[in-house]
């Protein structure tokens, strides 16, 4: 994962996991994921806590940054406690404070530890290419979004490790596909369970806490009905607004499929070569191609022009947008027919 | 030389204008059954020189001694900058509520060089029911030297409370041979140019100008068709759907991107920012609602592009329909007559009304925000049938 992330610059210090976190004088925690950033910091906090209880904690925003505050922050104190200084928005940071930071790094502070979360993006590059360079003696915390199952399933297998349960496969797999689509979320049952069951975790227990729970996209609904299978293609419609879908991306998820679709329907040629001409990516030629099984031209007619009439209805144009978009699945999986 | 003699083909409406300025002028007295009146309302299809002829009225009304209209007061009408004119007009998709109620408190202001103060409303229609509402008591007791015109295309777009304070004036489709006239004096183009750009924007004053000046206008009129034409599948409807829509997008991409660009430049300098400086975070909110009002225009102006597209359309259609009736009328695309004559023996005159019937839907899909790229798919598969 710290190897993916790498930028082009060399870098010169050590790009370490979210849990591998420990203590330096400068800490860079980069990436999207904030949830796994929090935690990051927080078990910083603990580490540098338990060493002297003395520490002294201070947050700056680096947004709303005004000159002279980090030395402020930084500057030794009577007692020579161990200071930390949080620094959140680095993404969004002004100009004072990259050049500050920039002279901070030259000589840090004894005994401080520099925490700085950026959040991505390419403000602040020049701070961030001086920290990955090796100036301060830094360390980089990674923290990149999740985006594989086979990620997530990773994550949540360590929170019941680090704790020294045993989880059945079958259970975790059924968690992780309950909360797909936050990591916090995901995190929280995780801790849910840690903290109610008390033996081994097993598919039961996920079921008896989070039963049928299924997280969706409005593309699976659309994947599912336009291949045929109505009353699979309702349940997880059900599903997709019962975790926050709207119905208006849902009609778009779609329309964006069938046209596509009929689009691919009246060509021929290789796939390489039509996904040039209707500026699409040769795997969604050959995805249409497939999804056009069983389909013919007036059905497809049929379905475009519903989809008209049903995007119309869940804009406001008619009472009930979810029983209208039931509907349209019942025509669409049926082929137009 | 009068304000009067720009305006083509509605000497009924001109008629009754020139009288109430007149009658204005002449006496001070109440008004019970003069041609005067407080506020006005012109319909007419779009093109027919409405907004026109609201300004040309309202020249004839702060110009006292004179209903033909001074030649100071009718710079200042034009440039817009006459201290007793009040112009609301939008090239949003609809008018702001706030904008009308600051609209109506300038109203209540005595004229300072005129005798009257007039208030213009261009795009009367392009207020929603809550906005109309804060209109109703300026339009019913106007103070004694205010006087409103609204401009809409019909009646029937306005609410029922505001019809029954207003005295309508309807202007009609002017003929094709007026406007061809009137492009031709005005443009210096040919008359045949003219004639066949006043017939293809069916007397809409300003299309026949942009049509008959503009090549690439005409080519994209041409294109639109020529797409239609050549629908014969449920897979040709999708994929000429998303042409027309690109075509539009072309169309009003044309109109905005350089003024958007000019805009932000002024907005920088205004504000003191050297070009290419960076923003000051305590001004991005200013340049955010420029963005902002830029991008609703962007709306307003691709939907101009589909609506223009919507009414070639269905000249085509109407056409091929009068074809398979057997009615002897002059086709609106005479050009492309063989094509019509092949395209009418292909179908029935039942599919035809049935391809109009969906560009009507599709006219009320759009209005009623669904997107547009689904809309004219939905509406050009009916006419593959």
């Amino acid at each position: 994962m710290a190897g993916k992330a790498a930028p082009k610059a060399a870098v010169a210090i050590p790009q370490l996991g979210w849990s591998k976190v420990r203590p330096a004088t400068i800490v860079l925690v980069s990436g999207t994921e904030d949830f796994l950033a929090d935690r990051a910091i927080r078990i910083l906090r603990d580490t540098l806590r338990a060493e002297d209880p003395s520490l002294e904690i201070s947050d700056l925003e680096a947004d709303a940054y005004g000159p002279g505050e980090l030395i402020t922050l930084a500057s030794p104190s009577l007692f020579g406690e161990p200071r930390m200084i949080r620094v959140t928005g680095v993404e969004k940071c002004t100009d004072a404070f990259i050049t500050e930071t920039l002279a901070y790094l030259e000589s840090p502070a004894d005994d401080t530890y520099l925490v700085l979360r950026h959040a991505g993006g390419v403000r602040g590059k020049k701070l961030l290419d001086a920290i990955r360079g090796g100036l301060g003696n830094g360390i980089e915390i990674v923290c990149a979004e999740l985006k594989k199952d086979s990620d997530k399933l990773d994550f949540a297998a360590a929170e019941f490790a680090v704790e020294g349960r045993r989880i059945t496969g079958g259970a975790l797999r059924a968690l992780a596909s309950a909360f797909s689509d936050d990591l916090a979320e995901l995190a929280a049952a995780c801790q849910q369970l840690l903290a109610d069951a008390s033996e081994e975790i097993t598919e039961a227990t996920v079921e008896k806490y989070y039963s049928g729970r299924v997280e969706t996209n409005a593309f699976r609904v659309a994947d599912i009905a336009i291949a045929g299978r109505y009353g699979e293609a309702l349940v997880l419609l059900r599903h997709a607004l019962a975790s926050g879908a709207d119905p208006v991306p849902i009609v778009a998820a779609f329309a964006s499929k069938l046209r596509t679709m009929a689009k691919i329907a009246g060509a021929r040629g290789g796939s390489g070569q039509l996904a040039q001409q209707f500026g699409l990516a040769p795997w969604q030629v050959d995805r249409a191609r497939r999804d056009l099984q069983g389909w013919d031209d007036a059905g497809l007619g049929r379905c475009i022009e519903l989809l008209a009439e049903t995007d119309a209805a869940v804009k406001g144009g008619g009472r009930d947008p979810v029983f209208a978009i039931e509907r349209m699945i019942g025509v669409i999986s049926a082929r137009g027919a | 030389m009068s304000v009067w003699d720009e305006l083509t083909g509605q000497s009924e409406a001109i008629a009754i204008f020139r009288a109430a300025a007149a009658d204005s002028s002449l006496r001070d007295a109440p008004i019970g059954d003069s041609a005067m009146t407080h506020s006005w309302l012109i319909t007419g299809p779009p093109g027919s020189g409405r907004s026109n002829l609201a300004y040309a009225f309202a020249t004839a009304l702060l110009s006292p001694p004179d209903p033909e209209g001074e030649e100071a007061t009718r710079r200042q009408v034009a440039a817009r900058t006459h201290p007793d004119l009040g112009v609301l007009s939008t090239e949003g998709v609809i008018i702001k509520m706030a904008d009308v109620q600051k609209f109506v408190t300038t109203s209540y202001f005595s004229p300072s060089v005129s005798r009257y103060r007039v208030m213009v409303i261009e795009d009367a229609d392009r207020m929603v029911e809550r906005t109309s509402n804060v209109l109703l008591k300026a339009l019913e007791e106007p103070p004694p030297r205010t006087v409103w015109i609204l401009c809409a295309p019909s009646e029937a777009d306005l609410l029922p409370t505001i019809r029954s304070r207003v005295r309508s004036v309807r202007l009609r489709v002017p003929d094709v041979a007026e406007v061809a006239e009137l492009i031709s004096r005005r443009d210096g183009v040919d008359l045949a140019t003219a004639t066949r750009a006043a017939r293809e924007s069916q007397s809409h004053i300003g299309m026949a100008h942009r049509l008959a000046t503009n090549e690439e206008a005409r080519r994209r009129r041409q294109l639109t068709l020529d797409i239609a034409l050549g629908i014969h599948s449920v897979s040709d409807a999708v994929v000429a759907a998303s042409k027309l829509l690109a075509l539009a997008g072309e169309d009003a991409k044309a109109i905005t991107e350089e003024r958007d660009a000019e805009e932000r430049e002024g907005a920088l300098r205004s504000l003191g920012i050297e070009p290419g400086g960076t923003i000051p975070p305590a001004l991005r909110a200013q340049l955010r609602t420029l963005e902002e009002d830029q991008k609703r225009r962007a709306t307003r102006s691709l939907r101009d592009g589909i609506d223009r597209i919507m009414v070639d359309l269905q000249s085509l259609y109407r056409d091929i329909l009068l074809l398979q009736l057997g009615v002897p009328s002059e086709p609106i695309n005479l050009a492309i007559h063989s094509q019509l004559v092949s395209a009418a023996e292909a179908t029935t005159a039942a599919a035809t009304l049935g391809t109009m019937d969906a560009i009507a839907t599709a006219r009320k899909r759009i209005d009623g925000n669904v997107s547009p790229a689904l809309a004219l798919e939905a509406m050009l598969i009916s006419a593959a049938r």
